[in-house]
């Protein structure tokens, strides 16, 4: 301990000062340990299997039976549902990311300054992003639901008036998750809901780093309210934007509970995402190979969009 | 950007419109909770007639809370015990390869969910006839920590880095060893980010659904999530909405309660934190 103990910046010889480098970097490695061995078990030995199953045929019951590779990557894109679902997953991408940035800005320049009534505005913002994902959902079902859903009489204003003017079936009335359509923008109001909160946070974060004389320079060269934001608000808003987009853009293409809980990929699989697909591919149609084949076409997916994410806000930076 | 333009009135009625929608469902959930309803476990007048039914159900609500806290307790317990020793050496000692095993840990962020999940299914079957009880609860919990790590480690490495050097190298002078500055010295200069990190990894824990959907198999191991999404599906056909909305109360309250009790905590680290700009 004596060497450890020494002082960096001391005068000690030169064997002495390597002797104290070496038995730092050791200690280092042992406080590091943990975690690499954490890591080693949990992520990367399962991720080098999950390469190895999707070359293989595995099945749920049996294991591993031999090597097939390429099987299951082109019964992947065979499946019936594989390019359903991926689309499915990029429209509802597009809707929840479209809103949950937009509103998350709306709401953050809302609630800039602090005041009594602005504290308790965040509080109600955030309150959702509490609640986990799945309760969310439950508490979404029985809103949605026709027996004890407190909405009903606004469906039953809208098919009514809708089946008056010719517009609605009366056989076919409108449902909260009754038809894919309906049951998409069902759940993206969920997901709205929930989520708002925390991207108003991250943009807030922005907005206060924002240098307060620059919007005085602006309204003393009488820029109005819509120039200041558009050249100066959003421009220097760009990173929190961009974290804001990559992460809701990647969090939609992983939708799952909300999808499960409320519509189960129903009616008539129109509202089935890909990680739901996995799922179903390994534990309903307990066929690993084939469940791990796509979970790995999803990663390489992911991989190249956050690049090229990456890339656009490091172009952007530049200027 | 200020919005000196709104003037009062409108204003107030614009986000007190908009505070009342957020908070709406969530007074609604528990207003439905006990509410008479038809096809509920509350036909007449106002009761628990739902939470009784909730309390009864599968391997009975005690069992299923007691699980989820589990879970979660040990969830928060490995991902601080990890993390800790983790974040002090990458903040503080240099050695080789360190950046390279830092950048895997936060690989972890890129990986899908469910990629990762299956294999370890796989894993955690192949060493499954070990027959200890809470087996399943001790490898969810360890999963759910593996997801967490990146969070936490990155957490932990700049709120070591932000304790000055020289406080540091003062107590190696005086003869500390270096458990002994990470006791003393380190580790109560830390106690923000320690907490930031058990509330993240409390919250992820309780509330995650897809783990213990993949990874759980005997009911009486079931965590409240998945309990309570399971109780739905085989009522299927006779639905019991009332018992579910109650589900929903019991998990949401412990989340709103440590919410507010740390959200003045939680914001401001927010604020003051990681990603400025």
């Amino acid at each position: 301990m004596a060497i450890i103990a020494a002082s960096p910046r001391g005068k000690a010889g030169s064997g002495r000062r390597v002797g104290w480098k070496r038995s730092r970097q050791i200690l280092g490695l042992l406080y590091a340990m943990p975690t690499m061995i954490y890591v080693a078990v949990f992520f990367v030995l399962p991720v080098c299997l999950v390469f190895l199953m999707s070359s293989s045929s595995w099945s749920l019951l049996t294991g591993s039976k031999a090597i097939n590779f390429p099987d299951n990557y082109s019964n992947v894109s065979a499946g019936a549902l594989f390019w359903p679902a991926v689309w499915f997953t990029i429209e509802y991408t597009v809707l929840v990311t479209f809103f949950l940035v937009g509103l998350g800005l709306g709401l953050a320049l809302l609630v800039q300054e602090g005041s009594r009534w602005i504290g308790a505005l965040r509080t109600s913002f955030l309150l959702p992003s509490a609640l986990g994902l799945a309760t969310a959902s439950l508490l979404y079902w029985g809103l949605y639901s026709g027996s004890i859903g407190p909405l009903n009489g606004v469906l039953d204003a809208i098919n009514s008036t809708g089946i008056r003017a010719g517009l609605i079936d009366p056989a076919n009335q409108v449902t909260f998750l009754g038809s894919g359509t309906t049951a998409l923008l069902s759940t993206t109001f969920l997901i709205v809901w929930k989520f708002s909160g925390f991207y108003m946070l991250i943009l807030l974060v922005g907005l206060q780093a924002i240098p307060h004389d620059i919007y005085e320079a602006a309204s003393i060269d009488g820029a109005s309210r819509w120039q200041t934001f558009r050249s100066i608000t959003l421009p220097l808003l760009r990173r929190s934007l961009a974290l804001s987009l990559i992460l809701c853009i990647t969090g939609s293409l992983l939708a799952f509970d909300q999808f499960y809980v409320l519509t189960h990929g129903g009616p008539d699989n129109t509202t089935v995402t890909v990680v739901q697909l996995i799922y179903r591919e390994a534990f309903i149609r307990q066929n690993l190979g084939t469940a791990a084949a796509l979970s790995i076409v999803l990663l390489v997916a992911l991989l190249a969009l956050n690049a090229i994410q990456f890339r656009g806000i490091r172009a952007a930076g530049d200027d | 950007m200020r919005l000196k333009g709104l003037t009062r009135t409108p204003y107030y009625v614009l986000t007190g419109g908009l505070a009342i929608i957020f908070l709406a469902p969530l007074v609604w959930a528990a207003v439905a909770s006990v509410s008479p309803s038809a096809g509920t476990h509350q036909l007449n007048g106002y009761g628990f007639g739902n939470y009784e039914t909730l309390y009864a159900y599968g391997a009975g609500l005690p069992t299923h809370f007691l699980n989820s806290v589990m879970v979660s307790g040990l969830t928060v317990f490995f991902v601080l015990a990890v993390s800790l020793f983790g974040g002090y050496s990458f903040a503080k000692f240099d050695f080789p390869l360190k950046n390279v095993f830092f950048l895997v840990t936060l690989a972890i962020l890129m990986v899908p969910y469910a990629t990762v999940l299956i294999p370890i299914y796989v894993v955690l079957n192949a060493v499954h006839s070990v027959p200890v009880i809470g087996w399943d609860l001790l490898g969810l919990a360890l999963t759910l920590g593996m997801f967490q790590l990146p969070f936490a480690t990155f957490m932990m490495r700049i709120s070591f880095e932000s304790v000055p050097r020289e406080i540091e190298e003062a107590a190696l002078v005086d003869g500390s060893g270096t458990f002994g500055v990470f006791r003393h010295i380190l580790l109560p200069a830390v106690v923000p980010g320690i907490v930031t990190v058990g509330l993240f990894a409390f919250l992820a824990a309780w509330n995650d659904f897809l783990a213990p959907l993949i990874l759980i198999n005997p009911t009486a191991e079931q965590p409240l999530p998945l309990a309570l999404v399971i109780m739905r599906q085989q009522t299927m056909g006779l639905v019991d909405f009332g018992s579910t909305e109650a589900g929903v109360v019991v998990m949401a309250i412990p989340c709103i309660v440590l919410f507010l009790l740390l959200q003045r905590y939680y914001v401001r680290g927010f604020m003051s934190g990681a990603i400025k700009g």
